[in-house]
């Protein structure tokens, strides 16, 4: 029997709106159910104090400061490396098996839990190297696990610059250099910046990869080689060894807030940058 | 009369296919040479063999010679970069780059490291008056290319050519897109530009050809069919199937 189009196109609407409604209410949630528990803990006080007691009482000040800095030498790592591969990758090789082979693993270790890089890092940064549970190990760790994220998603936004922009360049006596500078990278700033952002939330979020490497020194670091705690690690010790369920939520709450401002401030530079271009 | 290029004996092959196959002609200086022919003819790989854009395709190569002022530009020795800005060349689509009207125009220049801002300022205006857009843009030069009408964007790619200031414009059906105010805006254009330039214009529109080329060169099937004066080509042709193109019973 065959179903009336207005009843199939009344069905559809239904089932993708349900679908948007319910993955909305799960985020919301969430969130709701972080910053109720955590919102009460959150004053300045908390944010800009140490630790006390093994996070029993006081503040997390000096996770915010391992979850700024962490990330930050990550993403300083990663990024031009991530750019730089992508772009040979897809403007100065052609599509060869080697390409293919490439891209395969990058897709295989995009998708290869953080802890293994955790323990990768920690036998070769931390023992092999000799940097010991620092803030150069960790971020090193992080850069590798979110190189391929960084890789993948920068090759797809240069893939889907038109080819007629390059072929305009090329036309007008272009050097393939001075194409990649002028048309190919401008165009797909958007792109690229959409895969840092992942990777930066990624980071900010990791704990096992981070555990096994920065350590977890409550202390405020004062070098690249100090050990430090980010706010994820704290959270995950503090619910973990049953010290302060208050204190955990509290800095769940800071690390929500935390990627949700990064989020919004790089879609309002992404978005500032798109309007004055055109 | 002085010829641009000689172009000797040239096949081109995409992998296996010979898509432009033994073509011979020479190609004056200072006139307009109009080549037509249906859809899938070679027209535009001939065109694009003259400034080496075919390399671009993966799996490409040529066979023969092609002599621009008796230099064979097939030559893998050729800096393709130069010889690129000095045969300039304007798409089908027109594709104005997502920046300023201003700096479409100048994008070829300020390769080459002329920034200038008096003298880029100059090229700017000189370009687009001749490409017939300066009236319509000069007040909004800052405005993204890309917001112009399709006959504006296409004015705006011949004026980004111009201020190149090369020795050749190719043109690849340039009016294909374009309403009749934009196309005859255009073919005035060419008509004035040609006492400086070699012009060659591959268009779909046989009577464009017969209005703006001195030459016309017919192609078929990746061969040259016939090339000559165009007001004898398309009165007398020599050829049955240039007559059977040309009158409109195919194509």
């Amino acid at each position: 029997m065959r179903i009336h189009p207005r009843i199939t196109q009344r069905i559809a609407v239904t089932v993708l709106s349900a679908a948007t409604v319910l993955t909305l209410l799960i985020l919301i949630f969430i969130i709701g159910f972080i910053f109720e528990k955590g919102l009460p803990v959150l004053s300045l006080k908390f944010l800009t104090s140490s630790p006390e007691d093994m996070g029993k009482a006081g503040g997390i000040f000096p996770t915010l400061i391992g979850s700024v800095i962490l990330p930050l030498l990550a993403i300083i790592i990663a990024t031009p490396l991530g750019i730089c591969t992508s772009v040979y990758l897809c403007e100065y090789t052609k599509e060869t098996l080697g390409t293919k082979i490439i891209r395969f693993g990058t897709d295989c270790l995009a998708g290869i839990p953080s802890i293994i890089f955790g323990l990768f890092g920690y036998i070769f940064f931390v023992v092999t190297l000799g940097f010991g549970w620092s803030i150069l190990s960790g971020g090193l760790t992080l850069a590798v696990m979110i190189l391929p994220t960084i890789i993948r998603t920068s090759e797809e936004a240069i893939r889907s610059v038109p080819k007629s922009y390059r072929e305009v360049s090329f036309s007008l006596g272009a050097t393939r250099w001075q194409t990649v500078k002028k048309v190919i990278l401008p165009n797909a700033l958007p792109g690229i910046v959409t895969g840092v952002m992942l990777s930066i939330g990624r980071s900010i979020g990791e704990t096992a990869a981070v555990i096994f490497t920065a350590g977890s020194s409550l202390r405020i670091p004062t070098s690249i080689m100090d050990s430090t705690r980010t706010m994820a690690v704290h959270f995950y010790i503090l619910a973990r060894e049953g010290i302060s369920a208050e204190n955990a939520y509290g800095t769940a709450a800071t690390l929500v807030i935390a990627v949700l401002i990064v989020n919004l401030s790089a879609y309002w530079i992404m978005n500032r940058f798109i309007a004055k271009r055109s | 009369m002085s010829s641009k290029f000689n172009i000797q004996d040239l096949s081109i092959y995409f992998r296996t296919d010979k898509v432009l196959k033994n073509v011979t002609m020479d190609i004056p200086a200072n006139n307009i040479l109009g080549i037509i022919g249906p859809s899938g003819s070679g027209k535009t790989t001939f065109l694009r063999a003259l400034n080496r854009m075919n390399d671009l395709e993966p799996g490409s190569r040529s066979e023969g010679k092609v002599l621009m002022d008796g230099i064979d530009i097939t030559s893998p020795d050729i800096d393709v970069v130069a010889l690129r800005k000095k045969v300039g060349m304007v798409f089908a689509m027109p594709v104005p780059l997502p920046m300023s009207i201003f700096e479409n125009v100048v994008y070829g220049v300020r390769l080459s490291g002329i920034n200038d801002k008096t003298h880029l300022d100059e090229l700017v205006e000189k370009s687009l008056v001749s490409s017939y857009l300066w009236n319509e843009v000069k007040d909004r030069l800052d405005m993204s290319g890309m917001r112009l009408s399709g006959g504006q964007q296409q004015r705006l790619c011949l004026a980004r050519v111009l201020a190149m200031e090369p020795e050749i414009i190719l043109l690849d059906e340039p009016c294909s897109g374009l309403d009749p105010i934009s196309t005859s805006k255009i073919e005035d254009a060419l008509t004035i530009l040609k006492s400086h330039y070699t012009i060659i214009l591959v268009t779909n529109n046989t009577k464009q050809a017969a209005r703006v080329a001195d030459n016309t060169a017919f192609f078929l099937m990746g061969e040259l069919i016939e090339a000559g004066q165009t007001s004898h080509l398309f009165t007398h042709p020599v050829k049955t199937e240039t007559n059977d193109y040309i009158t409109g019973r195919f194509g």
